[in-house]
C-alpha cells in the first residue's frame, strides 16, 4: 500500500462514501482517519498506512480538488506537530488508540508545558514535581509560554520525578489531562497588548500512571523527539521573492514616495539584499532536503529571519514617520491564530522581538551551530554531573 | 527557481581542481611569488588550462571550447578562491571570454579557450556591469591613449580595449607603442597594471558596449563564487585553528565569545552560498541574470571581507605575519569587494531592478 495510484483509488473511495459537500465535517475527517488517509506515513490503524511520508502530497491534493475539508492544522499544530510523533514512537497501545484520532480530527486540542520561569534555555533544570502516590503521580509546579492552554484538552508535560539524581536523569514524560481541578491557566499579556500565551499554574494535580510516556526517567530522551519535531516542521515551504516582513515594507515603500529618505533608501535596500538572500537559503535548504541530503543550513535559518525580522519591521516603523507614532490596538485578546506578518507595523515590531527567544535563543541557536556544525568545543559546565537539588537557582 | 546545489559532476570538478591546488599552490609558494618579478604563476595556469581544459568551460565545443556553463566555472573560482591562486582565470577565461563571445572573433576566442593566450578586458577591474569605462582614442587607424586598475594586464598576451569610436579592439600586448606598467597593488595575486597605448595596432572585434557589459556582468556574478571560495577558507582554516590553539589551559575556540562569532561567519558563508549558486545559475539558464547578480554581488562584499577580517583577529597575533596566509585572503577579499563595482553600486542597481527607488 505505498503505490501512488492505490492511495488515489482510496482516496476516491472516501470521497464518494461520505461526499464533503453532504457530510458533517468531523465526521468526513473521522472517515478519512480510519481510512489511513491522515497520515499516510503513521501505521494501519493508527491514521496511516505505513506509506512513505511523501505520498501524503497525493492525497491532499485529492482531498483539495474535491474541496473536502481538512483538520485545521494551524489550530492544532502542537499536536500534530509535537504530540503526535511522541506518542507514536514512545506511547502504548492504548494510549495510541487513546489519543491520536482526536487530536488528529482536531476534536482535542492539545498544548505543551515544558518551559518554567526558572528553565528556559536550560529546559533541563525544570522544577515541577511529580511525586508518586500508588498508581497515579501528583504533579505541583508553574509553566510558562504555554499557547493554547485554555483551549487544549490535553498536554504533554514533563516534570521531575527524581531530585536526587543530575537534571537531565530525573525527569518524566506524561500526559497531562488540562481539565484537572489543579490546573489553574492565566493569560500571559506580552508587550502588544495581546496574549498568545499563557501561564499554567499546577495544584496537586493527579496523573494516572497510565499517562506516562516512556520510562521513568527517561522524559529528557522523551521529550528530544518533540522538539526535534518542533524543528523539522519550521521551514520547507518555498517562499516567493518578497514573501515574510520584507513584502509589507517593500509595498508602503512604492506606493508612498513621501516618505522615502536617503538614509531609509540605503538602510531598505541592504535589509532587502540581505532578505533575498536568507531566501535562496532557504531555498537551498529545500532542495537539500528534497534530493535527500539534508543539510546543516536549518539550524542558521532562524537566526537569520529572527534578525531580519526585528531589523525590518523597526525600519518600517521609522518609515511611516508621523504614523509610526501610532499602534493599531492595545486591547487584550486571546489570538487563536498568530501571523507575525499580521496587523500594522508598530505590531510587526513589537511581536518580532520574541523571534529571536522563542524556539530557542539566538544566543543558544549560535551555540548550536558552534558546538554541532564548526564542532567546537563546549564551555566547561558544573551542571552535568550535580544532583539536581544541589544545583543553584 | 534556479538549482542552487552542486551536481555530481560539478563536485567531481571542484575535487579535480582542489587536488590540483593542493599540489601546486600552496601558501608559502603564493606568498613567495608576490615578491618574484612574476606575479602570475604560468606552470599552474597552463594545468588549469592546458591539463584540464578549463580556460575554454564557456566556450561552445564548435569554437574550441568545453562547451560547459557559468556553473561549472563557478565551481573552479570557488576552488581557486580558497587557494588564492595567482592565476589570470576570472579575467582571461570568464571576463575577457564573455567579452569576445560577444563579438565575432572566432580565433581569438579558441586561442582564449585553449589557454594558449590570455586575455585581459582593458577596462578598469573597478567598473560596475552598468557602470561608465574609459575608452582609448581612435586616430588614423591607431589607439592612443591610457587605461589604469587593469587586472591581470601584466600576464595578457592580448588586450581588449575599448576605443573613442564604439569599437572593442584586440591589442597584442607586446606589439609596439603597448607599454604595460605594473602598479604596485593591494592583491598582490592579482595585480592591477596601467596599460598605455601610443599609436598601437588593433584588431576591431566588435562593438564595446554590449561586450563590456556582458563580460563585466559574468565578471560580477561568478566572482561571487570567488568570494564564497575566499571566506569558505577562512572560516574552516580559522576553526581548525581555534580548536588547536590553547590559552588558559583551554582551546579557545571554546570560548563563547569567540564561538558566537565563528557561528555568525557560519551563516555568513551559508547565505553567500545560496547567492553565489543562483547568480551562477541564473548566468547559465539567462533568467532574472541582473537581479541573481546584483543580489550576489551586494552581499557577497560585505560576508568575504567580514571573514577575511574575522578570520586575521581570531588567529591574533601569528594573523597579523607575512608568514600566515591569512593576509592573501584578506587582501583579495577587499580588492574583491571594488571589483565589478560594489555592493553599494550594486544595491543601487537594485533599487531600479526591483523598483525601490530613490527619494
Amino acid at each position: 500500500m505505498t503505490d501512488a495510484g492505490e492511495l488515489r483509488n482510496r482516496t476516491r473511495d472516501v470521497l464518494a462514501a461520505h461526499p464533503p459537500a453532504t457530510t458533517e465535517r468531523l465526521d468526513f475527517l473521522k472517515a478519512r482517519f480510519d481510512a489511513g488517509l491522515a497520515w499516510v506515513h503513521f501505521p494501519e490503524g493508527l491514521g496511516g498506512l505505513g506509506a512513505p511520508r511523501s505520498l501524503q502530497a497525493v492525497v491532499d491534493a485529492e482531498l483539495e480538488a474535491a474541496g473536502a475539508p481538512d483538520n485545521d492544522p494551524r489550530r492544532i499544530g502542537i499536536g500534530l506537530g509535537m504530540a503526535a510523533p511522541t506518542i507514536l514512537k514512545y506511547g502504548t497501545e492504548d494510549q495510541k488508540q487513546r489519543f491520536l484520532r482526536p487530536l488528529w480530527v482536531g476534536e482535542e486540542v492539545w498544548c505543551q508545558l515544558f518551559s518554567e520561569p526558572g528553565a528556559g534555555s536550560d529546559l533541563a533544570a525544570l522544577g515541577t514535581r511529580a511525586v508518586r502516590e500508588g498508581d497515579h503521580w501528583v504533579v505541583n509546579g508553574q509553566k510558562v509560554w504555554t499557547s493554547s492552554a485554555h483551549l487544549a484538552r490535553w498536554a504533554i508535560l514533563i516534570a521531575r520525578t527524581d531530585p536526587d539524581v543530575p537534571k537531565h536523569a530525573g525527569i518524566t514524560y506524561f500526559v497531562c489531562d488540562m481539565t484537572d481541578p489543579g490546573v489553574e491557566v492565566r493569560p500571559l499579556r506580552q508587550i502588544t497588548g495581546e496574549a498568545e500565551f499563557n501561564e499554567v499554574f499546577l495544584t496537586d494535580v493527579r496523573i494516572p500512571d497510565a499517562h506516562r510516556l516512556g520510562e521513568v526517567g527517561d522524559g529528557w530522551k522523551v521529550a528530544q523527539t518533540t522538539l526535534m519535531n518542533e524543528r523539522v516542521s519550521i521551514g520547507g515551504m518555498r517562499i516567493p521573492r518578497e514573501g515574510g516582513m520584507i513584502g509589507p515594507i517593500a509595498k508602503t515603500w512604492r506606493e508612498r514616495p513621501e516618505l522615502r529618505t536617503h538614509d531609509l533608501h540605503q538602510r531598505l535596500l541592504k535589509v532587502w539584499v540581505e532578505a533575498e538572500v536568507a531566501r535562496l537559503t532557504g531555498e537551498r535548504l529545500r532542495q537539500q532536503l528534497v534530493a535527500g541530503q539534508p543539510g546543516y543550513e536549518g539550524s542558521g535559518m532562524k537566526l537569520s529571519f529572527a534578525r531580519l525580522n526585528q531589523e525590518i519591521s523597526g525600519l518600517e516603523v521609522e518609515l511611516l514617520g508621523e504614523e509610526g507614532l501610532l499602534y493599531d490596538d492595545w486591547t487584550m485578546r486571546r489570538p487563536e491564530l498568530v501571523d507575525f506578518t499580521g496587523r500594522d507595523a508598530g505590531y510587526r515590531y513589537l511581536r518580532s522581538k520574541g523571534n529571536s527567544i522563542e524556539g530557542g535563543t539566538s544566543e543558544v541557536l549560535l551555540n548550536i551551530v558552534a558546538e554541532r556544525v564548526l564542532g567546537l568545543p563546549a564551555e566547561p559546565r558544573t551542571d552535568k554531573d550535580a544532583a539536581w537539588k544541589d544545583l543553584t537557582r | 527557481m534556479s538549482d542552487l546545489l552542486y551536481s555530481e559532476e560539478e563536485d567531481a570538478l571542484r575535487a579535480a581542481v582542489r587536488d590540483l591546488l593542493t599540489d601546486h599552490c600552496d601558501a608559502a609558494g603564493v606568498i613567495a611569488r608576490t615578491e618574484s618579478g612574476a606575479p602570475h604563476d604560468l606552470s599552474l595556469w597552463k594545468s588549469l588550462a592546458d591539463g584540464m581544459g578549463l580556460a575554454g568551460l564557456l566556450v561552445p565545443e564548435a569554437q574550441g571550447g568545453q562547451g560547459a556553463t557559468h556553473r561549472e566555472v563557478a565551481v573552479v573560482l570557488e576552488e581557486l578562491g580558497r587557494a588564492v591562486a595567482p592565476v589570470p582565470y576570472l579575467t582571461s577565461a570568464v571576463v575577457a571570454t564573455e567579452a569576445l563571445l560577444a563579438c565575432e572573433a572566432g580565433d581569438l576566442l579558441a586561442e582564449l579557450a585553449s589557454g594558449r593566450r590570455i586575455g585581459a578586458l582593458a577596462v578598469a577591474l573597478s567598473v560596475a556591469p552598468d557602470g561608465a569605462f574609459k575608452t582609448v582614442r581612435l586616430e588614423d587607424g591607431t589607439l592612443h591613449g591610457e587605461s589604469t586598475g587593469i587586472a591581470d594586464a601584466s600576464a595578457a598576451d592580448v588586450l581588449l580595449v575599448p576605443a573613442d569610436d564604439g569599437g572593442l579592439y584586440a591589442v597584442d600586448a607586446d606589439a609596439d607603442a603597448v607599454t604595460v606598467v605594473p602598479q604596485v597593488s593591494l592583491d598582490l595575486t592579482r595585480p592591477v597594471a596601467r596599460v598605455v597605448l601610443e599609436g598601437a595596432r588593433g584588431r576591431r572585434v566588435g562593438d564595446a558596449e554590449p561586450a563590456v557589459r556582458r563580460a563585466l556582468r559574468a565578471g560580477a556574478g561568478l566572482l561571487a563564487s570567488e568570494q564564497l571560495g575566499l571566506a569558505d577558507w577562512a572560516l574552516t582554516e580559522t576553526v581548525r585553528y581555534l580548536k588547536e590553539r590553547k590559552q588558559f589551559n583551554r582551546p579557545v575556540g571554546g570560548f563563547q565569545a569567540l564561538k558566537h562569532r565563528l557561528a555568525q561567519l557560519w551563516l555568513e558563508v551559508v547565505n553567500l552560498r545560496a547567492a553565489a549558486r543562483n547568480a551562477a545559475d541564473a548566468l547559465a539558464t539567462g533568467e532574472d541574470v541582473e537581479v541573481a547578480v546584483a543580489v550576489a554581488q551586494a552581499y557577497a562584499a560585505g560576508a568575504a571581507v567580514h571573514t577575511a577580517e574575522e578570520a586575521l583577529q581570531l588567529h591574533g597575533g601569528i594573523g597579523m605575519t607575512w608568514e600566515h596566509p591569512v593576509h592573501l585572503c584578506l587582501k583579495r577579499a577587499k580588492a574583491d569587494s571594488i571589483a565589478y563595482g560594489t555592493s553599494g553600486g550594486h544595491r543601487a542597481a537594485l533599487a531600479e531592478l526591483v523598483d525601490l527607488r530613490a527619494p
